[in-house]
């Protein structure tokens, strides 16, 4: 129960998260809560030829949103956009190990894959219209 | 430390829902300021109802409609009752939120004008400021906000300010607040209002479920709140307003019930309070609302506040000795109703209360439809925690039991 969620890697990137704060020229940036609990995730993405080159997160609320935005810059760093696009939901719990979750806090777990994927609609719409309706189409996270 | 004469032990038996496990274990129901469980005689007799009585009111001449009747009218009698005012004062909506809808779209709509101001306060729910918002939006009012104190204690003295100085045109204010607890001295808001010609609406939402609320004495001019609070089963709110408001009052759902005679191009209302009760109603659930009301008069209200002034300043008293915790609204249990807010170190509200439901504990944690006080609060949530009748002193140990466990598990 609690003992599995609250492990020591998700206190720790709730109290020391990775990627955090605002990034200088990015290519995109998006805001989204989560109107239930009030949890917060601004996600700034630096695309270069395709590639995620920089990627930073601000953001308030619980452990779990918090730490899942942490372990999901760090997921993605470096990564190329196209393999990022087909990210899917259960790779991100399997991810952050949460995949036990009810139907509360999961949105909780997946609020910055949601930031994520809204700011790859918002990347795609100016420079690949098809993969942005693609990205549009698979992102019913919940 | 005051005692308490309920038997909440025994009380317990009546509530089908404390068989319940949740994980486990017993159920320790604390979301009271939410939503109440519902005693068997409440069930029963909205079953009853369904199986004996069902049919349509106020139209039919066979005996079921009129029995049906009967017994819709006979809670409005009781509830009337309950709050010491007349049975044609007492409207029955959904909710304490349509009741205010109600109001400022019957009452504030016609009497207010461009640049009339509307005192609100810092503590109140959503569905004391949105309607507000709102009607100021369309007819050009403007919104005053009472602020509160570090204690929680709401700034009468700019509030009577507000009033002497004629400078706002009503006043619509929460009794008791859903986050800190903090129980408003309404009554000297009314007489002074009074004196300048103002109006003022109380939301009961949290007041009429948990202590003695006579609506006539305090002279309030509206008074809102729900049955769900109180026991009573969801989908059942109350207006009361004084009858020579209601006489002057535009409908405000209109259609069948709420006519006297209708004609091709215009239309006779119906006398209050069926001018306001447009369409078939919630029939079943309002004669469950008058079986929880007489639950709740056989224990007393009296014995209502005094049972959860006992809980809350066992929990009070319980939780001030916890590392890190901040506990918001007053600490004296005289000025504050069953409710406790607070957060622990920096675990979040809805960690804690993710690892409280692993104990079967139910607490509520967010920001409670009061957004305007978290940001004077500076905080983005608060854990709550909220008594009733049938809260026990064990259940307030289990739930500080938790409290510590959440500590361990977030290492602090």
């Amino acid at each position: 129960m609690s003992d599995d969620i609250y492990r020591e890697i998700i206190l720790d990137h709730y109290r020391n998260p990775r990627n955090k704060g605002k990034l200088e020229n990015a290519n995109v940036t998006v805001h989204d809560s989560n109107p239930l609990c009030g949890d917060e995730i601004d996600i700034h993405l630096k695309v270069n030829d395709g590639v995620i080159s920089d990627v930073k997160f601000e953001g308030k609320g619980c452990a779990i949103s918090q730490a899942s935005a942490s372990m999901l810059t760090e997921l993605v760093m470096g990564k190329d956009l196209n393999v990022v696009k087909d990210l899917k939901k259960e790779e991100i719990l399997e991810n952050i190990g949460l995949t036990n979750l009810g139907p509360a806090r999961i949105k909780c777990a997946l609020l910055a894959l949601k930031v994520l994927k809204v700011g790859m609609i918002k990347y795609y719409s100016e420079n690949d219209p098809s993969s942005a309706e693609q990205v549009k189409n698979e992102s019913s996270l919940y | 430390m005051q005692r308490s004469i309920v038997n909440s032990y025994e009380l317990r038996n009546d509530f089908p829902i404390f068989k319940k496990k949740i994980n486990g274990k017993d159920l320790v129901y604390l979301d009271n300021a939410s939503t109440t469980q519902k005693p068997y005689s409440v069930i029963n007799s909205i079953t009853d109802f369904y199986s004996n009585y069902n049919s349509n009111i106020h139209r039919a001449v066979y005996q079921l409609a009129e029995e049906a009747t009967e017994l819709y009218e006979q809670s409005r009698k009781k509830i009337a009752n309950f709050i010491n005012v007349r049975p044609e004062e007492i409207i029955f909506t959904r909710n304490t939120t349509e009741s205010i809808n109600l109001i400022a779209h019957s009452w504030a709509r016609s009497n207010l004008k461009k640049d009339d101001v509307i005192a609100i306060t810092e503590i109140e729910h959503h569905s004391n400021i949105v309607p507000w918002q709102i009607l100021c939006q369309e007819i050009g009012t403007r919104l005053d906000y009472v602020g509160i104190d570090e204690s929680g204690f709401l700034d009468v003295e700019y509030l009577i300010e507000l009033i002497s100085s004629r400078k706002i045109k009503l006043v619509s204010i929460s009794h008791m607040s859903n986050v800190l607890g903090t129980i408003v001295p309404i009554e000297r808001i009314i007489k002074t209002a009074h004196q300048y010609d103002i109006p003022v609406i109380v939301d009961g939402a949290q007041s009429v479920p948990h202590m003695s609320v006579d609506a006539k004495n305090l002279d309030c001019d509206f008074l809102v709140f729900s049955a769900h609070k109180m026991l009573g089963p969801t989908g059942v709110g109350v207006l009361y307003a004084k009858k020579e408001f209601l006489e002057k009052m535009k409908p405000f759902i209109s259609g069948g019930d709420m006519i006297k005679e209708v004609f091709k191009f215009h239309t006779n209302y119906n006398e209050v309070p069926y001018k306001f009760e447009a369409g078939t109603p919630n029939i079943a659930d309002v004669v469950g609302f008058g079986a929880a009301v007489d639950y709740l008069e056989k224990i007393g209200m009296e014995n209502i506040r005094k049972h959860e002034i006992y809980l809350t300043e066992y929990a009070l008293e319980s939780m001030q000795s916890l590392k890190y915790i901040t506990i918001y609204g007053p600490m004296d249990s005289k000025f504050r109703g069953g409710v406790i807010s607070f957060n622990i170190a920096d675990i979040h509200p809805h960690d804690l209360a993710t690892i409280m439901n692993d104990h079967g504990i139910a607490i509520r944690s967010g920001h409670h439809c009061a957004q305007v006080l978290m940001q004077r609060l500076d905080v983005p949530a608060t854990s709550r925690a909220s008594f009733y009748i049938y809260n026990t002193k064990e259940e307030i140990d289990k739930f500080v039991n938790a409290i510590k466990e959440a500590g361990r598990i977030f290492k602090i």
